[in-house]
Parts: structure tokens; sequence; C-alpha cells
């Protein structure tokens, strides 16, 4: 079971585990019950790099089209691509299903507020 | 604007539904998962609550001549317990909903709306009929509506015959497009044989007091033959799949009935005239846009918005719906095209947020069920 509070989270509904300089992103499980049935990912290029706040990735189900942003500058470094063959994958353990991992230029943007806690996170959602 | 809530609402909550808000109403979006209620549809049976559709009586000697004035198709001429798809248009023919309309006596007619525009369809409706032998009576907060969709609707519904009195025909002779008036339970209901999904099946037109205990009984009867609850999500699949242009999205004030491919429905030397007559006699302007079914490879779909280019790199349209289709496992979209590109098996560009994705042209429907 994921320590959900060891998390940080974004008004986007992506949450974050960072791990010295390196982030790994995924999406809530609150917002892919929003999308449904997931049915296609696209994840970012290993070895990509990205701008804080721009769209690094999708997440689309049968209706909708989810977005996921570049938590902080830096280097995508890792990708998840079981969850490209198996999209359903966010479906069943959102929190498991991570999309990919960025080393940052500055991990200090994860001290300096900005970021969600669960509960602030959860109280968003409600 | 006030959320309204179905008859049926304590029931989806009960069932785990998440909600959407559609035209003023909060209805289910889904139970469970949109695909697993789009299969269910394909393969065994769907129960949708649609109460939030608009019903207007039009009642009265006249009441099929006030139709025909109405509505763009010959509504005086269908029988008794007979349906009719048909579009109410503005004066300048753009379509101001497109609407099913079963003949429920010699001068009795039950139009059913979209949702959204039930208050516009029921303004033109008084007012088209004003000068005809006839009422029009907005009876949609007196009607609940539940639709049985699947190749096993029937053999669902059969088991609860025992309980029905006063059907005009059994539900094997029930054809498409028809209906009969009976009973349940000291209720009255309308059983119609039409639908939104493709697939075979019923829609049940039953008073709000009545509509918990249909539900659950037709739930109950129908679990062992697969029936599970379907929300609006695998509804939009189902009828994307099928072709069936959904208002607001192919359909609307700006669009002819001849730029949605449904110059059929339309009667256009009908004698004593309707509204959009004229309008439709002087027909579209040149190279104004059609309405096509695209198909593409892969898994990325083409959505509501998304422009259109032609090989040229000129943009020839813009997709109205789309989505990756359950049934087919390929993306499917309609769109709105210029008419030089509207050829099947013309080839076409998706604009995928900035990525450009070939698609074909299609024929609708792009998905047609088993003949039975």
């Amino acid at each position: 079971m994921t320590d959900l509070t060891a998390l940080k989270y974004t008004d986007q509904h992506e949450w974050l585990l960072v791990e010295g300089d390196v982030v790994t992103v995924g999406i809530t499980d609150y917002a892919a019950g929003q999308l449904g049935d997931i049915v296609f990912v696209e994840l970012p290029q290993v070895g990509a790099t990205v701008q804080a706040g721009t769209v690094v990735c999708e997440v689309e189900s049968t209706k909708s089209v989810g977005e996921v942003y570049a938590p902080a500058n830096g280097e995508v470094v890792e990708r998840n691509d079981a969850v490209v063959d198996a999209p359903e994958l966010l479906n069943g353990d959102a929190f498991r299903a991570w999309l990919f991992k960025l080393r940052v230029d500055d991990p200090a943007v994860f001290e300096n507020g900005g970021f969600l806690t669960r509960d602030q996170y959860t109280a968003l959602e409600a | 604007m006030t959320i309204r809530n179905s008859p049926l609402h304590d029931i989806h909550v009960a069932a785990g539904a998440s909600f959407t808000d559609f035209g003023g109403w909060q209805m289910p979006v889904r139970y469970s998962s949109d695909l697993t209620e789009h299969h269910a549809v394909r393969d065994a049976a769907g129960l949708f609550d649609i109460s939030h559709m608009g019903e207007i009586v039009v009642l009265g000697p006249e009441a099929g001549a006030a139709l025909d004035y109405a509505l763009a198709g010959r509504l005086s001429n269908i029988a008794v317990n007979q349906a009719k798809y048909s579009l109410l248009l503005a004066p300048d023919g753009g379509i101001i909903d497109d609407l099913i309309i079963y003949r429920t006596g010699d001068d009795r007619f039950l139009v059913v709306a979209n949702a959204g525009n039930r208050e516009d369809v029921a303004a033109e409706l008084v007012q088209r009929a004003a000068p005809f032998d006839c009422d029009v009576y907005d009876e949609s907060d007196d009607i609940a509506l539940i639709a049985l969709q699947g190749p096993k609707a029937q053999e669902i519904l059969e088991q609860l015959t025992p309980q029905i009195d006063g059907l005009t025909t059994s539900l094997a002779d029930l054809k498409y497009y028809w209906s009969t008036p009976a009973r349940w339970a000291d209720h009255e209901l309308l059983i119609a044989r039409t639908g939104y999904t493709g697939e075979d099946g019923f829609e049940l037109y039953v008073s709000p007091d009545a509509a918990p205990a249909l539900w659950t009984a037709i739930a109950e009867v129908g679990a062992g033959s697969g029936l599970v609850p379907a929300g609006l999500a695998a509804r939009d699949t189902l009828r994307l799949e099928a072709g069936m242009p959904l208002y607001g999205h192919e359909l609307g004030r700006d669009i002819l009935p001849v730029q949605a491919g449904l110059g059929r429905v339309v009667h256009q030397n009908k004698s004593g005239g309707f509204v959009g007559q004229d309008a439709l006699a002087v027909g579209a302007p040149d190279g104004a846009r059609v309405l096509v079914g695209l198909s593409a490879e892969g898994r990325r779909a083409g959505r509501e918005g998304y422009e259109l280019f032609g090989a040229d790199g000129e943009p020839v349209g813009r997709i109205t719906s789309g989505a990756l289709s359950p049934t087919l496992g390929h993306p499917i979209a309609m769109a709105y095209v210029d008419p030089a590109v509207s050829e099947p098996g013309t080839e076409l560009f998706i604009d995928v947020r900035g990525s450009r994705i070939p698609a074909t042209v299609t024929p609708l429907p792009f998905y047609t069920r088993k003949a039975l």
C-alpha cells in the first residue's frame, strides 16, 4: 500500500514522489476516476528536457483527455512503458501506475511550497 | 440554472454511480466502467435512466395537422402506436431540436425532446399549434424514461410480461419504431421499440412514482442475462458507433438538415407548408460543410473541436464527436467537412493537439448490429 501522506500533490491532480533530485509523477485516483476508462497514454521521451508547468504527457479515456504537467524544470530519466501497454493500470491503482521520473534542476522547489499535502489535496477534491 | 435529479437518483447513488450535469440534470455518467457498460449493451443488455428527456403532448382533433406544420416531417399520416423521427426547424432552416414523436391516439401525439431543448421545443410547439384545434402540454415532469437496450432486451422484458397488462402486441411482434400502451403494477406505461445505441431495445415511459420499482424489477430479472445499469458515457460511445447525431454536437441552429445527412427526414413538398420550408427550398449555400464519419488507426482519438486538414495542409473541417471505439478498437469520429473532401475513402488529417493523425472518410454508421 502506497503511503499517500508521503506524496506531494498538485492542483492539477498529479501526485509526486520526491526522492533526492528525482521526482516520480503520476495522476491521482481521483483524476483517473474522473477520466473514466483510460485507453491511451502518451509519455515523454527519456532524455527530454521539460519546463515546469508545460504539458509533458497525455492520458486519454473513452470520454476525455487529461494533460499531465511537468512539476519542475528538469530531464526525463525514466518512463513507465507498462502504462502505455496497459493504460487500464491507471484505473486499477493510480498510485502505483507512475508515468515518468524527472531529475529536477533544483530540488529545493519542493521545499518552497506551491505543492499540496495529502490533506490539502483531498480538501480540494471535495 | 437549477440542477435537477431524476426520480431514480437514489437508486443510482446506491449503485455507486458518478454523475454529470446534462441538460440541467444530474445524471449517471457511469456506474463502474464506461467500457464494461458499453460492451454489456453490445453483448447482452444495459439499463439507462434517460428521465431528463422532455415529453410534450399535443392533443386535439388537429394535432396531426399542427405537427405537420410545426415539424419537418409528416406526422399526420403515421398510425396509432407508430413512432417517427423528426426535426423542429427555425424559419431559417436551422435545427432547433431533433425529436421522436409517438402517436398514442387518433388525436394524441407524444413529442420527445432533448433535455436541454425542452423549453424551446415546448414554446415553439405552443406557438406553432395555436392556429390549430389542439392543445400542447409539457408533461416532462410527470414522465420518467427508462431505456433497456441490447440483444437480450426482449428476453429480459418478456420476464416481466406476466405483470404487464394491456399490451396491444407481444413484445416479439412489436416492430422497430412502434409502441404499445401497457399497465404495470397499476401504473400506465408506454413501451416503445426505440433507442439510441444501435442495438435492439425498448424505451419505457412511466410515471416518476413508479419508475424506481420498474427499474428495480427490470434490473432483477435481467441480472442473470448480463444486464447492467449503464451511464451517459456508454450511451455516447454507443450512439457514436451507430452513427446517430447528438444535438449540440452534430445538430444545431446553424446546421441545415441536408448538411447533417437528414434530408430524408424533411417532407419538402408537404401541402400546407411547414416552418423552415422556404429556407430549405433555397438549400444550403455552395460549399456548406457536410457531416461525415472518420476512421483512424492506432488508439489516439480525435475529439470534439479538433481541426481537420487536407493532404495539402489546408483546413477542411472540424470534429463534432470522437472517441476510441470500444467495439471496433480504433478511433472513430463524426465531423463537418468541406463537400470536396466528403467522399468515402478521402484521406484527411486530424490535428490532435499538435500532431497530425491520418484519418479516412468512412460511411456512417460505423457499427450495425447483426440481423436477428
